[in-house]
Formats: structure tokens, sequence, C-alpha cells
């Protein structure tokens, strides 16, 4: 079954990471999805630009464009990881493994996945890792 | 592998609201510092055992304000002293003060905090010193270091700043709509002369000193978005300092000379960074209410658009120099405008354009830099070869000499 695991953290504390510290902690993130590469089990990845960056379309009968999230949070979505898991016990594992390489403040919420199209984007538009 | 490096960054990112709200209790920056040092050095101890707390910033506020009132209460008889078995009770004290927070509170906090480092009374430098050291918790070492002065000298100007901060007294109230505006600007403007402070430096050993003030310009003015997310001015300013360090690595080469713009290898360019810059200058542009920083940010964005120099779009950069030149008429932005004159429309209408500036701009740099090399493309050697030499003459580094040097040597040899 397919989860998406969902990253929240401070996005004021991640854009205080020390260059070496973010480089560090990528290399150990990079070497989970190495892993679950190999295991055949990685879908899409994405890191998400912070929050100051977001537009919020607003439906209803006038539509808004607010600035910034719908709801101020005191966690922030950065990223997600869609991950092929066997059981929830399976895709805990997985969490538990990214949260030893970022470990610290922030949480990952893992949510079954109920629809999935995988991508369709020429490759050049992929924006670089 | 260092375990712990998550807390720096954590301790890091709370400081404004954590500064904020305890200058809120005590009204007195020395102490605020003080219990901010305190609670972090509680967390330094306390983290590493029991995990990070649920809310951070509502534990070090707590601890910070707990430790401080110790402190207090030993010097001073304070009548009211909050309840002792609500302050020890940790948890349920920073469920509340989160909930608290939640509201506009911390806003008001971050922004006094802001508001109180550029206080109208303190000269730039002062106002610069006084955020890297409050707001962003820069030590004062650090600072003398990034601004190349003794760290005695850096600790004067901290001390006086916060001694004429103490003598005009602290606005506690929350400053009206207006008077908002009006400080809102003297602090965006503190964060784009702190930026340049890190920009401007023309030698690359310079630049790596100095590379912090930079940092914390783009670091204080996404706080700043935060606090302000639909104003379009702050998303400009952000944007543009973000567009201008996406190019730093390309800015020197091996032996340290500057790289112009043109011929810059492009690869180098931060993409996540020109990915935001781009981000929040859309952003801005949608509010329709032009002003300085979206206008420059819009003609460094068409910089960072452009694959390659000669696709850059002068056209439209000359249109927005235009539009700069009526916003903030100014002898340099004209200066800046005829670069893209003279790719649009020749070097001859360039030089006519910044031939009036003569008077006003006759000690600055640049102005005999561009009009040397105005002249030069117009078949003039000698005048060239004469507003270049007064270009050396006028260099600040050695390194701006070198490049003028690089087109008297072409003009000899052609």
């Amino acid at each position: 079954m397919l989860y998406a695991i969902l990253c929240y953290n401070s996005e004021e504390a991640i854009g205080a990471w020390s260059k070496d510290y973010h480089d560090q902690t990528m290399t150990r993130l990079y070497a989970v999805n190495d892993k679950l590469a190999r295991e055949g089990r990685l879908g899409p990845v994405a890191r998400l630009l912070p929050t100051t960056a977001a537009t919020t379309l607003r439906k209803g009968r006038e539509e808004m464009v607010i600035d910034g999230p719908f709801a101020e949070t005191k966690e922030q979505l950065l990223g997600f990881y869609v991950i092929d898991c066997a059981s929830l016990e399976a895709a805990i594992d997985t969490a538990k493994e990214l949260a030893r390489a970022n470990p610290g403040t922030g949480s990952y919420e893992i949510r079954p996945v109920a629809e999935f199209h995988p991508s369709q984007l020429p490759d050049q538009k992929k924006p670089a890792a | 592998m260092n375990d712990l490096g998550w807390i720096d960054p954590v301790l890091g990112a709370a400081r404004p609201q954590v500064m904020g709200a305890l200058l809120r209790y005590f009204r007195n920056l020395d102490t605020a510092e003080e219990a901010f040092q305190e609670s972090c050095l509680r967390a330094l101890k306390n983290w590493p055992q029991n995990g990070p707390p649920r809310d951070p910033v509502a534990w070090l506020i707590l601890v910070g304000r707990n430790a401080a009132m110790d402190q207090v209460r030993r010097q001073t008889r304070m009548t009211e002293l909050p309840d002792e078995a609500v302050l020890s009770d940790l948890e349920d004290a920073e469920a509340s003060l989160a909930d608290r927070l939640d509201g506009e509170h911390y806003k008001d906090d971050i922004l006094r905090l802001l508001f109180v480092c550029c206080h109208p009374d303190l000269p730039a430098t002062q106002q610069i010193a006084l955020a890297l050291r409050i707001v962003c918790g820069l030590s004062v070492k650090q600072i003398a270091q990034a601004f190349l002065v003794g760290e005695a000298a850096m600790e004067q100007r901290i001390t006086r700043a916060k001694a004429r901060i103490g003598a005009a007294g602290i606005a506690f109230e929350t400053p009206g709509a207006p008077e908002r505006a009006e400080r809102l600007a003297v602090v965006a403007a503190m964060i784009y002369l702190l930026f340049n402070e890190g920009y401007s430096s023309s030698n690359s050993q310079e630049v790596e000193a100095r590379k912090p003030l930079a940092e914390e310009a783009i670091w204080l003015s996404r706080l700043l978005l935060r606090l302000f997310p639909t104003e379009p001015e702050i998303m400009g300013l952000t944007a543009l300092m973000l567009l201008q360090r996406a190019r730093a690595k390309a800015r020197f080469d091996e032996s340290g000379n500057v790289v112009l713009l043109e011929d810059q290898d492009r690869s180098l360019w931060s993409r996540p960074r020109i990915a935001e810059g781009l981000a929040l200058i859309d952003k801005a542009m949608r509010h329709r209410q032009p002003g300085p920083y979206q206008i420059q940010a819009a003609i460094a964005a068409l910089h960072a658009r452009a694959t390659r120099a000669e696709d850059t779009d002068w056209a439209q950069i000359d249109l927005l120099y235009a539009n700069l030149e009526r916003l903030q008429p100014s002898p340099v932005v004209t200066l800046n405008r005829a670069v893209a004159v003279s790719k649009v429309k020749g070097a001859q209408a360039a030089l006519d354009m910044i031939e009036p500036l003569g008077e006003r701009l006759r000690g600055y740099f640049y102005f005999h830099g561009v009009k040397g090399a105005l002249l030069e493309k117009l078949k003039r050697p000698d005048e060239a070869r004469k507003a270049f030499g007064q270009a050396i003459a006028l260099a600040n580094t050695p390194a701006e000499a070198a490049h003028i040097r690089q087109h008297l040597d072409r003009l000899s040899a052609g």
C-alpha cells in the first residue's frame, strides 16, 4: 500500500540550520532515499520552499487569493514522500528512519494514499535535487 | 555525526519571539538577554535527555522568565509574583502560554523587538549592530569580525546603542497603522543596508568574512515577511536579496577578482534561491503596488531568468529603471539605467543620458568606469582612457582598480 509521509517542522528552525548541519542532514536523508529506492519502495519525493513563498486560493462564492498558507501553524508542511509499505508498521518504521536521519523537533504524518497518478512531467521540467 | 546539531537552530529560530516576550515582561534589554541566555543553557542541559519540548518557544519563555524572576526577586520586592505552583507545572503553563501565543500577541512582541533595534534616535550603524546582537543573536565577536573592526570597538557601539534606547525609553504600546508602516520602512531599510554591508565588498576574502551579514539580512527579511505576509514591498525586499545572493558563488574568480554579471558562470547561481526569489516577486506583483524593492527585485529577476547573458531582456530592464527613477530619483539609478539603455539603444544614447550626471557623480567610481566603457565602445580611446584614469583614482579596492586596468590594457592593445 502507498503511504504519504508528510514532513512537518518549524521552517524558522530549518532556515537557521548551518550549512554544515544542512549538508550532513541531507546526506543522511538521501541515504534513506537510496535504501528505499533499492528496495523498490520509493515514490515521488518533494521538498517545498518556505510558506512565505506560498499563495492560497480560498474557494467560495467569491474566490480569494491569500498570501501565505491558509492557516498559520507552529509547524509547517515542508515536504513529503510517497512510499510503498507493506503495513502501517512498516510505514512507521520508515518514518522512524527519517526521524533518525533528521532528529530534533517536528513530526511525520503518515497518510495512506487513496489514489495515485504517477508523474507525467517531461524530464527537463523536474527541478534538480 | 553530531546528534544535537538540531538544538542550536531551534534556539536561534525561537530567539526573536522569546526575546520579544521577555522584553515585554522585563522592559529591559539586558535583563531579557540574560534571561534568554539562561533559558538556552537550561535547554542545552534538558533537551538532549528529554527530547525537544512540545513547544520550544513557550518552554524557553517560561524558563527564561522564571530564571530572571528569581534574579529580580533577589534585587527588589515585586508585588505581583506569579503563582509558583502554576509556573512549576511546566507542561500546563507551557500549554496555556502556547495558546496565548497563537494570537496576534507574538507578532507585537517580535515587532517591538525590531522597532527597538531600529529606534529613530540610533544611527544606522548602531541599528544594524544591535539587530545582529539582539534579534539574530550573533556574538559581539562575530559582529566585529563581519564589520572588520575590533571586538572592543563593537562592544562599545552596542553598549552605546543600548544606553541611548534606555534613555529614550522603550515604547510598549502597539503603534497605530501609520506609525507602524513608517517604522516598518525603517526596519526594511536597516535590513537592506545590512545586506549590502555583506554583499558590496569587492574582494573574495572580505566577502567570506562578511557573508554572515547577507545571510542574517535574508533571515531577518523572512522574519519580517512572516509578520507582514501581505506586504508587497517586504516580498520585494526578500526577493531582491535572495536573487542577488543567488549569484554569490559566481561573483569572484579563483584568484579573487570580480566577475561582472555578464561574464558570470550562470551554472554557479543558486537555483533554490532563484526559485524562492522569483516566487516572491510573482506574488508581490499581483498586488499592483510597486515600490523600489519590488522594482529592483524585478530587475534582478530578469537577470535570473536569462539562461545566457545575451538572453537578458534589456528593454524591460530599461523600463523598470525608468519606473525606479520616477519613484526614487537618484543619479545612481540613472547611471544603472544607462547600462540598460546602452544595450537597447546603443552607447551614444547611454552616454547622452549620463553626461548631465557628471557634476553630481564626479567622485563616484562607477560613473567613470561606465563612462569609460561607453567611450571605448564609441571608439573614442583618448577620452575613454581619461575616464578610466579617473575611475582608478577613485577605486575603493585593488580589485576595482584591477578591473579598470583590464579596460586600459585592451585600449592600448587595440
